[in-house]
């Protein structure tokens, strides 16, 4: 559901403008809100959120799905934790649908979708490989590397069971807003995909603000 | 007709894991009819490789798994190929049942008073199986739910399909490489049974054929014919075609 915010950015505490193929890796407190703003359009923002005093507790896509009973996030969702509570709750959005059944980009499984040449080339899983190396203070590992949210990708599912990856819905300027349910630590790797045609095969800037 | 190595039943409401060699298949049997298998792969030789669902359903672009589908790894390899099937439709988005929720649909019924015909759920199963090869909860990747439905409208809302699996139906997943599966029989989070679902399944450890060129699995998808490569390079040196 479209939902515009009525949060002011000259009036957020923090923003950071995120290139493709970066990571960002930081503490939001509980009952902050923050924003991700598709700056030039049609990017993907890979997604993942912990609890910020005990990491193992993080982001479900299963809990998330099967509590809301549907497979698009959008305004009103509750992102779940694999223990089954309320992390974040989206309360705004000017997409209309994110996804997370696609998973995020991988070196190895980019040999799979793509080509074996392109086994090299830069994913968002060694953006957040690189992101737990440099941040030893979260404690975490592969092993909190887990099935993430595409803010802005469009991955609609066949009423026969297939699964389309469609062109972005999203475009310059559109945002997704969420709020702060416990403190998280946010865990953001913006897409650096080369090979996809979702992005017009052009990784793109986002900016991230915290009210 | 591939020769049963083993042949043995989980009961319901239960758990185990076992290692499944290279080369062999392991064939599924609904023998009631309406089971659910809760099911997670891992690599022996490295716990942290392990069944990656969105992997799996991006490569293949599927939403449902039947036969002809692969089973990857987060490391782009296969763990297994779905030979078989008879059902048509397995999940692997829904994750398990909580002790909460099967409270909530069916009340409490613990094992002090009920012994074996306890209302045992989907995600401790998994807490337990994890626990005995030194993982845990972050561990628990999202798992598949073997002959469970859940179809999705154009709004993107899901509906789980009673009756899906009849009884004798099986699915038959022929292993492309060492796997170490955890499985449980506990029911689907979705169902709307009136009582807790105590379905057995049967299962069977074969002999696989050899994998050959035409194969229907590595043919299905173009990207699948990549994934049985990085296996090959995985098996560079002790290669056995896979046949013991």
């Amino acid at each position: 559901m479209i939902k515009e915010s009525s949060l002011i950015a000259d009036n957020a505490i923090a923003r950071d403008i995120v290139p493709a193929g970066d990571y960002l890796m930081k503490v939001v407190k509980k009952g902050q809100t923050f924003r991700i703003l598709d700056l030039e359009g049609n990017q993907a923002a890979d997604t993942l959120f912990y609890k910020a005093d005990d990491p193992a507790e993080r982001y479900s896509a299963m809990d998330t799905i099967r509590e809301q009973g549907n497979v698009y996030l959008t305004t009103g969702t509750k992102l779940m934790s694999n223990e089954c509570n309320v992390m974040l709750e989206i309360v705004a959005d000017t997409c209309g649908r994110h996804d997370t059944l696609g998973g995020a980009c991988a070196t190895e499984s980019n040999t799979v979708r793509y080509a074996l040449e392109k086994k090299c080339m830069h994913a968002c899983r060694d953006s957040w490989m690189l992101a737990v190396a440099e941040n030893e203070q979260f404690k975490m590992s592969k092993r909190d590397i887990t099935h993430n949210i595409n803010f802005f990708m469009n991955v609609p599912v066949t009423q026969e069971g297939g699964l389309t990856f469609e062109d972005g819905i999203s475009a310059a300027g559109k945002y997704v807003e969420m709020e702060a349910m416990m403190d998280v630590i946010i865990l953001i790797s913006n897409c650096p995909q080369l090979n996809n045609p979702c992005n017009g095969y052009n990784p793109t800037p986002i900016e991230v603000l915290v009210w | 007709m591939s020769t049963i190595l083993y042949e043995d039943e989980i009961a319901p409401a239960c758990h185990w894991s076992l290692r499944m060699k290279r080369g062999t298949s392991l064939r599924l049997i609904d023998k009631e009819g309406g089971a659910n298998v809760g099911m997670l792969f891992y690599n022996p030789e490295n716990l942290l490789e392990r069944y990656n669902a969105p992997d799996t359903l991006k490569c293949q672009h599927t939403f449902k798994l039947t036969k002809g589908h692969c089973l990857y790894s987060d490391m782009g390899r296969i763990f297994c190929s779905i030979v078989e099937d008879t059902v048509g439709w397995h999940e692997t988005v829904c994750g398990n049942t909580t002790k909460k929720i099967i409270e909530s649909k069916w009340g409490e019924h613990n094992y002090q008073q009920y012994r074996n015909d306890w209302q045992q759920n989907g995600y401790n199963s998994f807490l337990v199986e994890l626990a005995k090869y030194g993982l845990g909860k972050k561990d628990m990747a999202a798992n598949l739910n073997l002959f469970s439905c859940v179809e999705v409208n154009q709004q993107g809302e899901l509906c789980y399909r009673e009756n899906n699996s009849n009884a004798g139906d099986y699915i038959e997943l022929r292993f492309e490489m060492d796997t170490l599966v955890l499985l449980h029989t506990c029911p689907h989070p979705l169902s709307v049974s009136n009582q807790y679902p105590r379905k057995p399944v049967q299962y069977q450890i074969r002999q696989a054929e050899p994998v050959a060129e035409n194969d229907f699995c590595k043919n299905s998808h173009p990207e699948n014919q990549r994934g049985f490569k990085n296996n090959t390079l995985y098996h560079l040196g002790v290669d056995n075609g896979g046949c013991c």
